[in-house]
């Protein structure tokens, strides 16, 4: 899977979780910016950085800006940014899903 | 040494500042010994004064106490004037002791602090940029957390000796005969400024509104006043409270009031002249409204109505709903307005509202109190002072002092975004949970196994899920999974005093 453009999903919404996806070029590099980062915040990147190497993406740039987003909007959301920086939104890897 | 709801408190600075660790929520039959405060002796007919840079220098020296009240709340213009002045004169190694800190008074406190200014604090709380400044070890001495019944007891005891306190009211004559119910900026009780004024050496009001002698009702009464001083403007009536209150939308919020009110309604206290307090939260407001209506359907009304009071409360009051208000506190703008017009609507100072060492307070007398949490345990142990990642961000307020109801009832929702609200244990012990015994969230209500009888009464309630308390918990943690622990240093930045003085909970630094 190859990243062709900087893919965005999720809000600034509470309970949501804002993910931007561009090429990278070392690996899953995250930066997450969310309140309950010292409670959670190893959690929500092991949930992006799974979702991401379950769709074949190893070397890709994450921002994420977390507003209290539980798990599973966490990897719908990095899902939809990975489909839109692939540009893989038509034909969506369902065995993932 | 650990206390007696298992939390450890640092015994160096226990044995330094001579504290008692919390033992037990029944406060017995002491004798207690009251201070007295120094009264210089005047016969001036006019107090009024221009300049409050003079009664600063004339009465103010380093390491006093200085004290505020928080009545104007986020309208406060007296707080910030008093302590430029301070801060300009260079002024040292003050104690900070107002009724408590709004979010308007946060940035002078820091650069108060900074400057060396203020070195000791005690509050009811503090939110903002002045919890997470302390939280991360900016104030060298531990904040001291008083309820406000306990604030009461402090002053009354001498533990909180007021040199100078400065209040700020709407309206006062010459001689110094003052309300909070009079003028532009209005706010109705002065319920806390009055210990103030009662146990001070020195009072200083401060005031916009200066009346013809003698100006009545008078809250603040002549004989316990030393200065009047002239001010431009006193507060900013819009930031006072909330304008009109507005009815949550809110279906979660909604929800729990439903059931507060299915709580209320089926309990052994539900009858002809019952009491109760609520708070001013979306699901309290709410709570007000269902109980109205099932007042009306069912033909009760309630002796009083007791707190922080809210339009809607003052409301039952014009229906003859509620035959009497006992009001400390009030919240928005139609409740102050309210407190002028109907002698039913009773000011209170704190120690009548809550001081557990007098000859009773009006919090003994109560039915059904209706309180809200950041978080609570499995214990039923209350938090109202920290949030989920350990940094200040409340205040004691009443909570410890109307959970002496006969049942109180915390309200929460089971979670909020992504944090427990439920949670195995609190972060900071506020208020013990052999205190509580309801607690009700949108998934079901949780009943402290100390009440069976209450157990009992609402088994019957179609509708009312009844939940072990440790069954919510792991129902939020299955919702939200499990936080990675917090880290604090072992710096103790924050003592929770229990209403007896003794201490219930501390507050680190955090780690960052």
């Amino acid at each position: 899977m190859e990243i062709k453009t900087t893919g965005v999903a999720g809000t600034l919404e509470s309970s949501d979780i804002q993910i931007m996806i561009s090429k990278g070029t070392d690996g899953i590099q995250i930066d997450l910016d969310s309140e309950v980062a010292k409670a959670y915040g190893d959690q929500i990147k092991k949930v992006i950085t799974d979702t991401l190497k379950k769709y074949g993406l190893d070397n890709v740039k994450v921002k994420a800006t977390d507003k209290g987003a539980l798990d599973c909007v966490i990897e719908a959301r990095t899902l939809a940014a990975a489909q839109r920086a692939t540009e893989t939104s038509d034909k969506p890897e369902l065995g993932v899903l | 040494m650990e206390n007696k709801v298992k939390r450890e408190l640092p015994d160096d600075l226990m044995s330094k500042m001579n504290l008692k660790p919390f033992e037990s929520t029944d406060i017995g039959h002491p004798e207690v010994q009251r201070v007295a405060p120094k009264v210089r002796v005047t016969s001036d007919e006019n107090k009024v004064v221009d300049s409050l840079e003079d009664v600063i220098k004339e009465n103010l020296r380093d390491g006093m106490t200085i004290s505020f009240h928080h009545h104007f709340r986020n309208g406060d213009y007296a707080f910030n004037k008093v302590m430029d002045l301070i801060i300009k004169m260079g002024y040292k190694d003050l104690t900070l002791a107002p009724s408590s800190l709004t979010g308007v008074m946060n940035d002078k406190v820091i650069e108060a602090i900074k400057k060396g200014v203020i070195t000791h604090i005690t509050s009811s709380g503090m939110r903002g940029s002045l919890g997470d400044f302390v939280s991360h070890g900016g104030l060298k001495n531990p904040v001291i957390f008083r309820s406000h019944g306990n604030r009461a007891r402090s002053i009354e005891e001498g533990e909180i000796k007021i040199d100078v306190a400065f209040l700020g009211v709407p309206v006062s004559d010459p001689a110094g005969n003052a309300n909070g119910q009079d003028g532009d900026a209005i706010f109705g009780s002065l319920g806390y400024a009055l210990m103030d004024a009662q146990y001070a050496n020195k009072v200083v009001l401060l005031t916009d509104n200066i009346v013809d002698y003698p100006n009545t009702p008078a809250s603040i009464k002549q004989d316990q006043v030393d200065y009047v001083v002239k001010v431009d403007k006193i507060g900013d009536p819009d930031k006072i409270g909330s304008g009109a209150t507005r009815f949550t939308k809110d279906p979660k919020e909604l929800k729990i009031a439903q059931m507060v009110n299915q709580v209320i309604v089926n309990s052994p206290y539900y009858k002809q002249g019952f009491s109760f307090q609520t708070g001013s939260g979306g699901a309290a407001l709410a709570v007000t409204r269902y109980l109205r209506q099932s007042m009306i359907d069912d033909g009760i009304t309630a002796s009083f109505a007791l707190g922080g009071i809210t339009k809607p409360t003052t409301d039952l009051l014009d229906e003859s709903l509620v035959k009497k208000i006992m009001d400390v506190q009030d919240f928005d703008k139609g409740a102050a307005a309210s407190m002028a017009k109907n002698k039913d609507q009773q000011e209170i100072d704190a120690s009548w509202y809550a001081d557990p060492h007098n000859k009773g307070a009006v919090v003994n007398n109560l039915d059904v109190s209706i309180l809200s949490a950041l978080q609570i345990d499995t214990n039923f142990n209350v938090n109202v002072m920290t949030g989920s990642d350990g940094i200040i961000r409340g205040a004691i307020g009443g909570h410890q002092d109307a959970a002496n109801a006969k049942m109180t009832i915390i309200t929460a929702p089971l979670v909020r975004g992504r944090n427990a609200t439920i949670v195995p244990n609190v972060e900071t012990v506020v208020t013990p949970g052999d205190l509580i015994d309801v607690v009700v969230t949108e998934r079901g209500i949780a009943i402290n196994p100390k009440r069976q009888d209450l157990i009992k009464a609402f088994s019957k309630v179609p509708g009312l899920k009844i939940l072990d308390i440790k069954d919510l918990q792991k129902l939020a943690q299955e919702q939200v999974g499990t936080p990675k622990p917090l880290e604090y240093t072992d710096k103790t930045v924050a003592l929770i005093e229990y209403r007896d003085g003794t201490i219930i909970d501390t507050i680190k630094q955090v780690k960052d």
